[in-house]
């Protein structure tokens, strides 16, 4: 089997590594790297709580190989409070109560994330059209796009 | 999820992943992995050696040929087909591919290469006359849409050889139409027209492979009344076999089949 000595960037530093071809970029960020903010929701590519930002984009981490991101950017949920203090997206969250249980919010935050630098000001359409892969089984998405659009403004 | 015990290798030209490909029975070629990733998850594929292609940087990108046809490498993401305008159905199908992360890695080569009778691209291929161009050992060929698609997950692609590019002939009066299980997911049945010269249909998710449905072309001939085409495509069904399931049944789809590909001629009229 295939092992491999990966460097990659996560959250701004250079990380080095020897990952097995097999092992999940998840299980990677989570149980290598200790980052577990990136949650394993159906671990099928479906509800979107493992998303991350691969070179720049969102992407689910449960579809890629952590030896594919060998060369690669990642940045994780836990990229956005790096100095302990909330981002305005992350304000926008608890002050719409945009989450209950917060499972899915590190992949939801990533995906607005990934919305907002690509477009910083869109419409609810676009909103919601960006959360997409993105499932939440407690608020119904209200909040979830209200407190996208605080941002958005 | 623990994957098998799988080899990886990251060819630097397409050259070394044929020959990777050619050299390993067990071989599969990794593009976006938005399929392939998963069914090695469910074990539905157990490739013994990954060749993974995101270096090949020729595969990837849309090319105005000039003459109004357009080439499109194999590692083409969803993504960048949105973002373009060379050929405004191709990004209109992507958008409506499953979400963003899927666009953002998921390719149009893989969508064709594992062609799962629901995938969005193979009838809309058919429709357009698109022709793939592969590369293997032998050196390269180009196979027409009717000739690619050869059964469920099936292709001309043989074992070590490569999707290279995808050339869509001029054009531009296009449609797409599909019953999905929920917005963006799934596609229930699919129907993809396009009408430069003479009009091309396919239907989706109706059998193994995309058919072509060529008796609804030649009834419609150049007659693209509303009339004409709803009255062309009133048979349609009687002609498919589609099969059944929880999503619909059989004849719910023969149904779909002759609704959806009316929408989809009419689309293709409407365009300028």
């Amino acid at each position: 089997m295939t092992s491999k000595r990966i460097s990659l960037t996560v959250n701004g530093e250079v990380v080095e590594y020897d990952v097995d071809a097999r092992r999940l970029l998840v299980h990677f960020l989570r149980d290598d790297l200790d980052l577990t903010g990136t949650h394993v929701g159906c671990d099928t590519g479906n509800c979107g709580a493992c998303t991350v930002l691969y070179n720049g984009v969102a992407a689910k981490s449960c579809m890629l190989l952590a030896i594919q991101a060998d060369g690669a950017t990642v940045e994780t949920v836990e990229s956005l409070a790096a100095d302990g203090e909330l981002t305005p997206l992350q304000q926008a969250f608890s002050a719409n109560h945009a989450l209950q249980c917060g499972y899915c919010t590190p992949g939801m935050l990533m995906s607005a994330k990934h919305l907002l630098d690509t477009n910083p000001h869109p419409s609810e359409d676009e909103i919601r059209k960006a959360i997409q892969g993105n499932i939440c089984r407690c608020t119904g998405y209200v909040n979830i796009v209200e407190a996208i659009k605080s941002v958005a403004k | 999820m623990l994957l098998r015990e799988v080899e990886y290798a990251r060819p630097g030209s397409v050259e070394e992943a044929i020959r990777l490909l050619a050299d390993n029975d067990g071989a599969r070629a990794l593009a976006g992995g938005q399929t392939l990733i998963n069914v090695m998850k469910a074990r539905a594929a157990s490739p013994d050696l990954l060749v993974d292609l995101q270096d090949l940087r020729d595969l990837r990108g849309i090319r105005d040929l000039g003459n109004g046809s357009v080439e499109i490498g194999a590692m083409t993401t969803y993504a960048d087909l949105v973002a373009d305008d060379a050929r405004s159905i191709l990004g209109e199908v992507a958008a409506s591919i499953a979400d963003v992360q899927v666009r953002n890695r998921g390719t149009i080569g893989g969508n064709v290469c594992s062609n799962d009778p629901t995938n969005h691209f193979p009838p809309l291929l058919v429709a357009l006359g698109a022709r793939f161009t592969i590369v293997g050992p032998g050196g390269e060929r180009e196979v027409s849409a009717d000739d690619f698609f050869l059964g469920v997950y099936l292709t001309a692609v043989g074992p070590g050889e490569l999707l290279r590019t995808i050339t869509i002939p001029a054009g531009g009066q296009d449609g797409f139409a599909a019953v999905t299980i929920g917005r963006d997911g799934t596609c229930i049945v699919s129907a993809a027209a396009s009408l430069n010269g003479g009009a091309r249909i396919a239907i989706g998710c109706v059998d193994a492979v995309p058919v072509r449905a060529r008796e609804l072309e030649e009834r419609i001939g150049h007659d693209l009344s509303e009339e004409n085409v709803r009255a062309a495509a009133a048979s349609l069904g009687t002609m498919l076999d589609p099969p059944s399931d929880v999503h619909a049944s059989a004849d719910y789809r023969r149904h779909l089949a002759g609704v959806l590909a009316v929408r989809a001629v009419l689309a293709a009229k409407e365009r300028p």
